[in-house]
Parts: structure tokens; C-alpha cells; sequence
């Protein structure tokens, strides 16, 4: 099997979340994984980012596969049942949303910024030391914080769900995996 | 000890229940899987050899292997 540059891609992943312990700011970059997947199978109508680029995807394949850190089980029947998909897809949604939320009120000056980093939408970590301040308005270190909360809580699940079950058991509940192929039945019709 | 009837082995994916991520073609030696329309996976059979990658690989487990007869 031949290796291309978008093999690689779990390089920027990991860089991805290790700049996010110096500066927060460049959680920002992290909306690429939202809109290239999207965009692609909105315009190509496959899942070509899932089936090539994603770098999540290959540092979970390899943390579980190659180092070895997966149990290789098969994941629970309702794990990959549609209703469970789904699900998971509308709470992601609906965090996402307080998220957007809560950067609106630091944007309009309701609310101060809140210089941390929330775990599984609950454990809130202090977070300060990657924060240098913006030139920018405080509503974007605020955006920042949140999509980088999003961003390590699910590889946080992707982490546990790959010891337990396959290296990539994230995949089969992954929001952007399971709306990019949701896009994909809409679009080119099912059967 | 050449066993004359020997049982071909091809990958069958539960294609309902794939959630299309493509592990399966990323391990196939054969190229033999591909994602259809980013829907499900769908195996050629003329180039499975039935290694069996793919399914240990595949991280809903959706598919299986099965023999099926020998046509010649
Ligand atoms: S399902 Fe999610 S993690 Fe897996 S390849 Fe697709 S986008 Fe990446
Ligand atoms: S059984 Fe082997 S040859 Fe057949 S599709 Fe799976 S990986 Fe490819
Ligand atoms: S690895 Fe499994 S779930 Fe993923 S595309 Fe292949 S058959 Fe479908």
C-alpha cells in the first residue's frame, strides 16, 4: 500500500492540539476540520475526508494499531445503532450552539472571558497560560477556548473509546463522519 | 492432501449499518473495497481474496466473512 502526503495528516492533528497548550488562539484553525469535510461531500458528494485527509482519524488508527493501545473489541451494538449516531450528532449540535452562545455574550460584553477549557462539557480546566492576549476582541480568545473544549473533549472520547474497543471506534459516532455521510444519503439519494 | 473443493472466502459488508469512514480500503491488499457515494462500503469480489483485513480492521465491525462455493 503506498503512502501519500495526506498519510501524514495526524501530524497536524497532534500539532493541532499541542499548540493549544501555548496559544489558544490557534484553535481557531480547527474550523478547517468542520468546513473541508463538509464542503466536500456537500460539492464532490462523497466522504473523502474521512476516507483520505482526516488526521483524527489516522492518529487514532495508529495510537490503537501500530503502538498498539487498543483492545481491538468490537464496540457495543447500540454504539453504532442509528438512533445513538444521531444523537450524539444533536447534543454535539446543541453544545456547540452554547458554545456560540456563550462567545456571543463575551462579544457584546454581557459576560467577561472565561479563560478556560471544558472537558466533557463539564470539568473546567484553568487555561490562562495560553493566553497571551488578542489584538483582537476578547469574544474571539472566547470562541477559541470553546471550539479547542470541543475539540479535546472528543478526542478525549476517541482516546477511551479506542482502549476499549478499535483504534477508530470514534469514527462510528463522530459527528462530522456521521453528518458528512448523512449529506452523502441526502444528496445522492439512498438505496 | 490437495484438498480439491476449497470454499472461497469474500468480505460481505452490512452496508445499513456502515458508517462509510473507509478503514476498510485504507487495509485492503488488494484494493478491493471502495466507498460508494460516501454511503457504504462496497467490496468487489472479483478482487477479494478473503484475507480478512478489512473486517478486523473495521471499527463497527460490520464485515463478515463468509465462504461461499467453489464455481469451477
Ligand atoms: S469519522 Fe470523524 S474522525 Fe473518523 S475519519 Fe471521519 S471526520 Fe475523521
Ligand atoms: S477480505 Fe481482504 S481482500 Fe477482501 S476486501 Fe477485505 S481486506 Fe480486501
Ligand atoms: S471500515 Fe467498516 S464501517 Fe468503515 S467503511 Fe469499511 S465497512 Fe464501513
Amino acid at each position: 500500500m503506498k503512502k501519500h502526503w495526506y498519510d501524514y495528516m495526524w501530524i497536524v492533528s497532534l500539532a493541532y492540539l499541542i499548540l493549544g497548550f501555548f496559544n489558544i488562539l490557534f484553535a481557531w484553525l480547527g474550523l478547517l476540520c468542520f468546513f473541508i469535510p463538509l464542503l466536500i461531500s456537500a460539492v464532490k458528494g462523497t466522504k473523502g475526508y474521512c476516507n483520505r485527509y482526516c488526521g483524527r482519524g489516522q492518529l487514532f488508527g495508529l495510537l490503537g494499531g501500530r503502538v498498539g493501545l487498543s483492545r481491538k473489541r468490537d464496540i457495543p451494538k447500540w454504539m453504532k445503532s442509528r438512533g445513538f449516531r444521531y444523537g450524539f450528532l444533536a447534543f454535539f449540535f446543541v453544545m456547540f450552539f452554547q458554545m456560540l452562545w456563550n462567545t456571543y455574550l463575551v462579544f457584546v460584553g454581557t459576560a467577561d472571558l472565561k479563560q478556560v477549557v471544558t472537558l466533557l462539557w463539564t470539568f473546567k480546566l484553568p487555561w490562562q497560560w495560553a493566553y497571551h492576549g488578542t489584538l483582537f476582541h476578547p469574544g474571539v480568545a472566547q470562541f477559541a477556548f470553546g471550539f479547542y473544549s470541543v475539540m479535546l473533549t472528543s478526542t478525549i472520547l476517541g482516546l477511551i473509546t479506542m482502549v476499549l474497543f478499535k483504534p477508530r471506534s470514534w469514527c462510528v459516532y463522530c459527528p462530522m463522519g456521521t453528518m458528512t455521510q448523512m449529506i452523502c444519503r441526502v444528496r445522492n439519494g439512498r438505496k | 492432501m490437495e484438498r480439491t473443493i476449497r470454499r472461497k472466502r469474500k468480505a460481505v459488508v452490512d452496508t445499513d449499518m456502515c458508517v462509510a469512514c473507509g478503514c476498510c480500503v485504507k487495509v485492503c491488499p488488494m484494493e478491493a473495497i471502495e466507498i460508494w457515494r460516501g454511503i457504504a462500503a462496497r467490496v468487489a469480489e472479483e478482487k477479494c481474496v478473503g484475507c480478512g483485513k478489512c473486517a478486523r480492521e473495521c471499527p463497527a465491525s460490520v464485515i463478515e466473512i463468509r465462504e461461499e462455493g467453489e464455481r469451477r
